[in-house]
């Protein structure tokens, strides 16, 4: 098993926990094995140390100097479109398909249930008639 | 900051300015006097009775009210007044006229239903409809109701005959038990004609709605209920 996500300036993090838990920040400088400081100028994270008790490693990565300042950052992740990449991998796509569930009304979750019995319906009937053929 | 007294104490209990120069001072003559009213004479509690024998003055005065003979030895605790009144019930916020209520107790309990309004004495009166879900016009509390967020257009309505009179029951006198009252008991008692037609009348605009609304109409006959892994606290509605 080889590491592929390094604790490194530029690597970008999910932060898990306390009041910015589930937003994205970037790591700007390392403090020692435990913390790191992260900036966040465009998901509303301020600059500050963290440990990775709070925060975990993603596979994404932004080139960027050691310890740059935090407009300059914020111009780095939007040249490098960071939240366009977080948003394409399954992780963020994950976490976007679990807020939306939790967002559904009572009548949604009916909708839902009647498209999935529909879905059943539909696709017993053709595994049925590739069962029969066979 | 409030101004300096016009009539300070120079010790205590003793004011600079006397009564009348106090009066002046305060330019009290040119508010208009107030006069007390006149109280109304107390109601007599005594009546005077003639009696006789001729060394009794002729007349006496008596009581209206007999004092009681006898005293209780020790005194009863008396029970503390009460100064709370009932308020008028308020609705949640969240429930107004068509929305959609999932009952959580009684016969209907998982039931999803129609809100019409509410009655006089805070309780709701709601409706299934009873063609789509077998829930009647009645009455629940507020309490044992989920809103939802679902809303139905329920302005061809009329709710006005519903009040928490038209729900009152007819008092029927016991009768005594015979045999045969007893084996007649398990027959079931027919719905009043004019109620079902009350009935009627009321689901006949939401009938309207619903009919353009398939998926709605399924929604009010499916009753709720919550599977693995679902808790209410955390859900929206």
């Amino acid at each position: 098993m080889v590491f592929s996500r390094f604790v490194e300036v530029g690597r970008v993090v999910l932060i898990t926990y306390g009041p910015d838990a589930g937003k994205l920040a970037v790591v700007v400088d390392i403090i020692d094995h435990s913390r790191v400081i992260v900036d966040g100028p465009t998901t509303g994270v301020a600059r500050q140390a963290i440990s990775f008790k709070r925060a975990t490693l993603t596979d994404l990565t932004i080139s960027i100097p050691r310890t740059i300042g935090t407009p300059a950052l914020k111009a780095q992740i939007e040249k490098q479109d960071l939240l366009g990449r977080w948003s394409k991998t399954a992780w963020a796509q994950k976490i976007a398909k679990r807020e939306a569930r939790a967002k559904l009304t009572d009548l949604d979750r009916f909708k839902l249930m009647v498209a999935r019995k529909q879905r059943r319906a539909i696709v017993g009937k053709a595994l049925g008639k590739i069962r029969k053929s066979k | 900051m409030a101004h300096a007294p016009t009539n300070p104490l120079i010790a205590p209990g003793v004011h600079r300015y006397s009564r009348s120069q106090a009066y002046a001072k305060k330019a009290l003559f040119k508010k208009a006097k107030q006069v007390a009213p006149a109280k109304a004479a107390a109601p007599a509690t005594t009546k005077t009775v003639q009696v006789g024998g001729a060394k009794n003055n002729q007349t006496r005065e008596v009581p209206l009210v007999k004092a009681p003979r006898f005293y209780a030895a020790e005194d009863a605790p008396v029970p503390k007044k009460s100064r709370k009144a009932p308020r008028p019930v308020s609705l949640r916020a969240s429930i107004t006229p068509g929305t959609v209520l999932i009952v959580l107790s009684g016969k209907y309990r998982g039931k999803r239903v129609v809100f019409l309004k509410q009655l006089e004495s805070g309780l709701l009166l709601v409706t299934g409809p009873h063609k789509v879900n077998g829930v009647p016009i009645r009455r629940v509390n507020q309490a044992y109701v989920i809103a939802t967020s679902t809303k139905i257009d329920i302005s061809g309505v009329n709710t006005e005959k519903f009040t928490d009179a038209y729900f009152k029951r007819d008092k029927v006198e016991k009768k005594k038990a015979t045999e045969e009252a007893l084996f007649e008991a398990g027959q079931k008692k027919p719905v009043d004609a004019s109620r079902v037609q009350d009935q009627r009348e009321v689901d006949k605009a939401i009938l309207a709605t619903l009919k353009k609304d398939r998926i709605l109409r399924g929604y009010l006959n499916a009753s709720f209920a919550l599977s693995r892994g679902q808790f209410p606290h955390l859900m929206k509605f």
